[in-house]
């Protein structure tokens, strides 16, 4: 109930203080972290976030751009649930943020028991948003996606789609993908991208939706072949490849790399976090992380991040009830 | 022996129930899903009616006496037993909720000193020492070596200067 | 073959490199102690460690993470013998004999057994590694879901002969470890399920290492304090140039033993998705089956502690060639070492070895040396660790619950672990007392989750027909080789019995 007071209070105080801080340099509001600050990960160790979030640390840490350590800290159990609730029950408490994805809409909307509203976090930073890309195996027939969609229909349920785990990022772009072009397939959910990548290669399913930076070695190997990408622009690092939006069809999907902090917190903490990922955003190593992972980095950050995190969530809430997962 | 056989047996032929029970709420089906194979309540569900039949199989052979344990007219815990385990089991249980106010390195000091000390009837200039090497020793190993933060509590201020010093 | 051993050579010019050695020794020995440590395994080793890395030249970062894993998997069995407690998962069939040996005074002929056999299982291994890379990672990429659906049955089918005599409560075990390995999100649906008391906590499900300290750690410490009314007084010998001899001696029995574990291992270990767990498993169960002397596993049989422990170090190398070959992961472990590599900077798959050939070599050379490192550090150290075990008992008691306490809590940083801990150690240890047979289990719980989602996803994609998992070539022979296994105790039980029915 410490939020609704402080909201009470904060009105006229958080006006002035914002005023302050665009008139003045941001080094006016002080505040900086007196411990280790917890870096929480909604993915276990080793996937495809916790990548990100190690990689993000080894950047500050390099550079020195915070005075205390980042420790990465994965809570990745239920998909994210485990992490959006650790983040909940730390409302208020300075040292923690947490490296999102895209469970941070799915999960909460899924499992109403863990009882999280993302609204009452605090959005701290955008960094970057990873793309989707049709993928099939290299040693199949299939060069075109009009090639893709005669083979699907002629298989019916008989094609294997694999991907991440039911309601996730995957099985969403398969949805979407099946009432574009009026397809059916199999859709076989897999543990993480990595494994769903190998059961590619190894013939083991018949497509994929992998995020580029999940296939680009077996891509680059020659083991993959990319059809289409579901972005607004082609991907640079994958040349030829054309957008679902070039051959006619309005299907575009993304997986948000952003961080976020516990709800009710003061402003001056958000902006330090702000201003530490801002600095990790302007760094060459993150550009060179971007281009080699065909990750699209975009900075978002305040009342823009917000509004987009609101957009999202309508849109996955809207995905979700269309397969049938969410009433 | 044979009455602790009996009624553990019943409970988990109880505890398995529930478990069938919560496997087939909804949304969990526990039949075949078109398209999907069998369904997330599926497995759960059968085994946990596997683990009935075993539990009743179980209860069968206690009462015909066919398990050791069966025939055994021995108590299943005698008094000094009893107590052991109550203390064990109930002094740990304060360490864990100790940590929620005075964090974890205070509630296994405390801890420590009341299971060598007053439990294991050390001596004291032992018990001491002991109690205060394995908070000092989990502190270097786990924060100060792997960055790994256990919970303080309300000694959390107490811990900033120590940080400053070993943990960055 | 001759381009492969002037690579190598040149491998062990960089390994050697006075920089890159002491990162590897210094790996190992952190590695030890993390391994040792009940609930950090190799995963939170390499993890915790990865930002020493950020500073350091890629090849002296994977040597120095190498050395970590390799380190903490010779530690994983020090705590398994000497507590009780499995330090990982992988190390769960070296407390079988492992922890009977301890309490019979011959904690120190465990230690040694286990050093020796991990050593032998990682240079086997490494020695594969370095023959026959390419072709392996492409036997890899040929086991589907199918395949590792019968590789679980097969895992199963190893472990049949380990339960207790008591048939119901030995089923009822595995049941339970299998049901309870089903609480959580599901993967294939994503639904929650098993949600006692609407807990949050149980979201994330009951993580092995929870079960295995709880029943471990506290039950059996409670189990040793009834036994022993508080005052346990293990018999351990000085450990001397005499003990070390004799214990070699013994060790040297089991070589048959160790060198097919390692075989076994190092397959296992390649596959994707199965990782060392399943292979110490099976390489525990195999020896046992094909002993002639069954009965006397689980009650310190040196052989019991050798095979999981060759098993596991050459499942741990098995586990680096889908990692450095194709960019897969086959455990945790290698999955966080592949991180590191995009954290350096490069990029892991199928063109690695032509590009990075200084990176690929040096650390295969370094597995080498860190396989002496480690068996050299862990002979050294075995007087420390019998040290411990002369410690009172009273106070040792209470430092082990601390360690469980602090143990589980780690990995996942958050307190229902540790609670879940006391409950688990509370009903292990009436389980104990009446009989029911734990390793089941710890074994399901471990094995379940894998079965299950790779049993659902051949289930989806081969649209319900289960005749898939005979008729694939791969999976078929799998699945034969299971069911003779699974046959094979039944058909001695039975004759056992006939046997001593006619004895009465």
């Amino acid at each position: 109930m410490t939020f609704s007071r402080r909201s009470a209070f904060g009105v006229g105080t958080a006006g002035a203080l914002a005023l302050v801080a665009t008139a003045v340099t941001p080094a006016a509001a002080e505040w900086k972290p007196v411990k280790p600050v917890e870096f929480v990960v909604m993915a276990g160790q080793g996937g495809g976030a916790d990548k990100l979030a190690r990689f993000i640390q080894s950047i500050i840490e390099k550079n020195k751009f915070a005075d205390v350590p980042f420790i990465p800290i994965n809570k990745g159990g239920g998909s994210g649930a485990d992490a959006l609730r650790y983040l909940k029950d730390n409302a208020g408490n300075d040292h923690v943020i947490m490296a999102t994805l895209n469970s941070y809409y799915t999960t909460p909307l899924r499992n109403p028991g863990i009882g999280v509203n993302i609204n009452e976090f605090t959005p701290i930073a955008r960094l970057a948003e990873d793309t989707f890309v049709l993928w099939v195996n290299a040693n199949s027939d299939i060069k075109t996606v009009e090639d893709y969609i005669k083979v699907v229909k002629e298989k019916g349920t008989g094609w294997k789609m694999g991907g991440t785990g039911t309601g996730q990022e995957d099985s969403l772009v398969t949805a979407m993908l099946e009432k574009a072009y009026g397809l059916k397939m199999t859709y076989v959910p897999f543990k993480g991208g990595g494994d769903v990548a190998v059961n590619l290669v190894g013939q083991h399913v018949d497509s994929t939706v992998n995020n580029p930076s999940e296939a680009i070695g077996f891509f680059e190997a020659g083991k993959v072949r990319p059809l289409a990408s579901l972005t607004r622009e082609p991907i640079t690092e994958l040349k030829d490849v054309p957008t679902f939006k070039s051959l006619g069809q309005d299907l575009v999907y993304r997986m948000q790399r952003s961080v976020v902090a516990p709800g009710g917190i003061k402003p001056e903490v958000a902006d330090y976090y702000k201003s530490i990922f801002e600095k990790v955003f302007a760094s060459t190593e993150w550009k060179d992380y971007c281009k080699k992972n065909a990750l699209q980095c975009a900075w978002l950050s305040g009342d823009d991040l917000k509004k987009y995190f609101d957009e999202e969530e309508a849109k996955h809430a809207a995905l979700l009830k269309e397969m049938g997962e969410i009433k | 022996m044979r009455r602790a056989e009996l009624i553990f047996a019943a409970l988990l032929a109880l505890f398995s129930i529930y478990l069938m029970y919560m496997s087939q709420l909804p949304p969990l089906q526990i039949g075949w899903v078109p398209r999907k194979g069998p369904g997330s309540g599926a497995l759960p569900f059968w085994l946990s009616l596997g683990m009935l039949i075993c539990a009743i199989w179980i209860f069968l052979r206690g009462w015909r006496g066919v398990t050791p344990q069966g025939r055994s007219t021995e108590p299943f815990m005698d008094s000094y037993t009893v107590w052991m385990v109550a203390v064990t089991v109930s002094s740990i249980f304060m360490m864990l909720l100790a940590t929620y106010y005075v964090g974890a390195y205070v509630a296994m000091f405390l801890f420590m000193l009341f299971y060598v000390g007053v439990f294991g009837k050390i001596p004291w200039p032992t018990t001491i020492a002991v109690s205060l090497a394995v908070p000092i020793a989990i502190f270097f190993l786990f924060e100060s070596g792997m960055k790994i933060l256990l919970p303080k509590g309300a000694t959390e201020p107490l811990f900033i200067p120590l940080y400053k010093m070993f943990v960055y | 073959m001759m381009e492969i051993f002037s690579h190598l050579i040149d491998g062990f010019g960089i390994a050697f490199q006075p920089f890159n050695l002491g990162m590897m020794v210094l790996g190992c020995l952190l590695g030890l102690f993390i391994g040792a440590m009940p609930g950090l395994g190799s995963v939170n080793g390499v993890a915790i460690l990865l930002p020493i890395t950020f500073f350091v030249p890629p090849t002296a970062a994977i040597i120095f993470l190498a050395a970590i894993y390799y380190g903490s998997m010779y530690g994983g069995a020090i705590s398994s013998i000497m507590l009780g407690i499995p330090g990982a998962s992988t190390a769960v069939a070296t407390t079988f004999d492992g922890r009977p040996m301890a309490l019979q005074g011959k904690a120190d002929f465990a230690l040694v057994a286990a050093a020796v056999a991990s050593f032998v299982g990682g240079t086997i291994s490494i020695i594969l590694f370095t023959l026959f890379a390419p072709p392996l990672a492409d036997f890899a990429l040929r086991f589907g879901p199918q395949e590792t659906f019968a590789l679980m049955v097969l895992a199963f089918a190893t472990f049949v002969g380990l339960g207790g005599d008591d048939i119901p409560k030995t089923i009822f075990m595995i049941l339970l470890g299998l049901v309870l390995s089903t609480v959580g999100l599901d993967t294939i649906s994503g639904r929650p399920r098993l949600i006692f008391f609407d807990l949050q906590g149980f979201y994330k499900g009951i993580s092995f290492i929870v079960l295995a300290i709880g029943i471990y750690g506290i039950g059996e410490m409670l189990w040793t304090l009834e036994t022993s009314r508080g005052k346990v007084e293990i018999i351990s010998h000085r450990f001397t140039w005499q003990r070390l001899k004799a214990a070699l001696g013994e060790v040297k029995t089991a070589w048959k033993t160790m060198s097919f574990s390692s075989l076994l291992g190092y397959f296992v270990g390649v596959l994707p998705a199965a990782g060392a767990t399943p292979a110490a498993l099976m390489a525990y169960g195999l020896t046992k089956s094909f002993s002639d002397t069954p009965e006397k596993f689980g009650k310190g049989e040196i052989s019991g502690v050798a095979a999981p422990e060759a098993a596991n170090n050459a499942a741990s190398t098995g586990s680096m060639l889908p990692m450095m070959t194709l960019g897969i992961p086959g455990s945790p472990t290698t999955a966080i070492l592949l991180g590191g590599m995009v954290i350096w900077g490069l990029t892991p798959g199928p063109l690695l070895f032509l590009q990075q050939s200084e990176f690929v070599w040096g650390l295969t050379a370094s597995l080498y040396a860190a396989n002496f490192v480690t068996l050299i550090l862990n002979l050294a150290l075995i007087p420390l660790f019998v040290w411990v075990l002369r410690m009172p008992f009273m106070i040792l008691a209470p430092l082990i619950f601390v360690l469980c306490f602090v143990g589980s809590y780690a990995p996942d940083t958050r307190m229902f672990d540790p609670w879940l801990v006391l409950l688990f150690g509370f009903v292990g240890y009436v389980m104990r007392k009446l009989d029911y047979p734990l390793a089941p289990l710890v074994l399901a719980i471990v094995l379940g989750p894998l079965a299950e989602d790779s049993f659902r996803q051949t289930m989806i994609a081969d649209l319900g027909d289960w005749t898939v998992f005979f008729t694939r070539p791969l999976s078929g022979i799998i699945m034969a080789f299971a069911v003779l296994l699974f046959a094979a105790p039944l058909l001695k039980g039975v004759r056992r019995r006939k046997a001593a029915a006619d004895k009465t």
